[in-house]
């Protein structure tokens, strides 16, 4: 199959293709119009500050449902590619197991940069392009941890609902792990009682191996100010992040047994 | 599933992952902790909203609202004080949640003991307020929140006339059996103390003969209290003559 580069290159490419082939795009767009619809109808609603309130629920349910796609598309595609003993096919051949696993990761970041892409689409009528800018690069690198997260639960639990329960959960939970730290350190609790000492050890602990999704793709970004500095943490996070989550991922590869 | 031997994984690999562990640790030791900002709460959704929002859960939201609320106020290491709230906005949602969860006692207790507090008596009076308005909604199981606010407002804010107003509502509309006689009793101390002795002995009077107290010990120190108010109006009385 050639050098490692083209083999990780010709998975992803099968991937991408995969993909497109399986409608994908249908679905994203079906989506896209259901939330435009939806953030018409609020701006109808709305008495005040309409753009406003439209651009910030097509915002923020946009974010939420392109995430909830990738998760169930890569766990679905994946656990077929299980069933369908595909995978066994593949590393029968000379691929290694690192190049199948990084060439479904790139397939799959492909598919979250085009999704992403699609969605800033409708936004761009109603908010200010550097904005839409910022918020549509930390939506693909938000979408770039998901995928690798749900890489790694498929893997690890080879089945949807495990793998999509677990993915969901965490997303959800790193999405408020900085609100659920503020809440736990507030000084009207009893600081000195021991349950309150354990559950502020657990939700720091959890907040130090979680990333900071509260940070990603704000939508004060694209109804208040924006500054593209705040791309640089959200950068920096997410390539510590991904490479954390595909080193978990092919660890568990590598070590399981066909 | 049988694992292969972890021998099976590349050292390349293992240390990649030990390496971005030990990153993503180091990173977020570095970064700050989270913080609140007192501009940051905004006014809370409709009760409308709040009840389609709540998907049938309405006690969930409160409790969820109650914490994010509670968010709002010193956390460690960076200060917010209370009265640096728009405690407009504090007193909606604290509403809001008690629209909500009616039964549940944690925004009164919340505005009676927490931003009640606050070194600002416009804000004190704003929150003890609140507490007086929503009293009437359930009187037996709220009067407790009415009476501390009767306490601030005659110790915190002597402000006698304002005390006696609570006292009186706790007094007049909490008479069920879990109230006990000494919030009844409030109003009758709360006059004494503002010199309305004659207003006093017949609140008192009235309590006695009523039946109402039924505890001997009780009985007595009212008795006691009642011949001590007449006591002081006989020794204010022998001046004047």
């Amino acid at each position: 199959m050639g050098s490692p580069r083209n083999q990780v290159l010709t998975i992803a490419r099968f991937t991408l293709l995969e993909a497109l082939r399986t409608r994908l795009p249908w679905l994203v767009l079906a989506v896209l119009l259901l939330a435009v619809l939806g953030s018409l109808f609020i701006s109808q609603i709305a008495i005040t500050e309409t753009v406003r309130q439209q651009t910030a629920f097509l915002a923020a349910s946009l974010r939420i449902a392109s995430t909830f796609i990738i998760v169930l598309y890569i766990s679905s595609s994946m656990v077929r590619e299980f069933n369908d003993k595909g995978l066994e096919l593949l590393l029968s051949l000379d691929l290694p197991r690192a190049a199948y696993a990084g060439g479904k990761f790139l397939g799959f970041s492909a598919i979250a940069l085009l999704t992403a892409t699609f969605i800033c689409l409708p936004i761009a009528f109603l908010a200010p392009l550097p904005s839409i800018l910022l918020w549509g690069a930390s939506l693909v690198l938000e979408l770039w941890i998901v995928c690798a997260l749900s890489l790694f639960c498929v893997i690890t639990f080879t089945q949807i609902l495990p793998a999509t329960s677990f993915v969901l959960a965490f997303y959800v939970l790193a999405r408020s792990i900085a609100a659920i730290r503020l809440i736990s350190g507030s000084a009207l609790l009893d600081q000195g009682s021991w349950s309150h000492q354990v559950t502020v050890f657990l939700v720091d602990s959890l907040w130090f191996l979680l990333p900071s999704f509260n940070l990603f793709t704000q939508t004060a970004w694209l109804v208040n100010q924006a500054q593209w500095t705040m791309i640089l943490p959200i950068m920096v996070q997410s390539a510590i992040y991904i490479s954390l989550l595909l080193g978990a991922a092919f660890f568990d590869f590598y070590r399981k047994n066909l | 599933m049988q694992q292969r031997a972890l021998k099976s994984v590349p050292k390349t690999v293992a240390l990649a992952l030990l390496a971005s562990l030990c990153l993503q640790l180091a990173w977020q030791f570095s970064q700050p902790r989270p913080t609140a900002y007192a501009e940051e709460l905004v006014f809370p959704p409709d009760p409308k909203t709040l009840q389609a929002l709540s998907l049938g859960e309405p006690i969930a939201l409160s409790q969820l609202m109650t914490l994010y609320l509670q968010a709002f106020d010193n956390q460690p290491g960076i200060s917010i004080p209370f009265r640096d709230l728009d405690y407009k906005r504090v007193e909606t949602w604290l509403a809001r949640i008690l629209e909500l969860d009616p039964v549940g006692q944690y925004p009164l207790l919340m505005a009676s003991h927490v931003y009640a507090q606050v070194a600002d008596t416009a804000k004190q009076r704003m929150m003890l307020e609140f507490v007086y308005r929503r009293f009437f909604e359930d009187p037996n199981r709220r009067w407790q929140w009415l009476a501390h606010a009767a306490i601030m407002a005659k110790h915190r804010l002597k402000d006698l006339p304002l005390a006696l107003r609570y006292a009186q509502a706790v007094s007049k509309y909490a008479i069920g059996p879990d109230v006990p006689h000494w919030a009844s009793q409030m109003p009758i101390f709360i006059l004494e103390d503002m010199g309305e002795l004659e207003s006093a002995k017949i609140l008192l009077g009235g309590l006695l003969v009523s039946g109402v107290v039924t505890d001997p010990h009780e009985i007595h120190l009212l008795t006691e209290r009642l011949q001590d108010i007449e006591n002081e109006e006989k020794s204010s009385a022998v001046p004047k003559n």
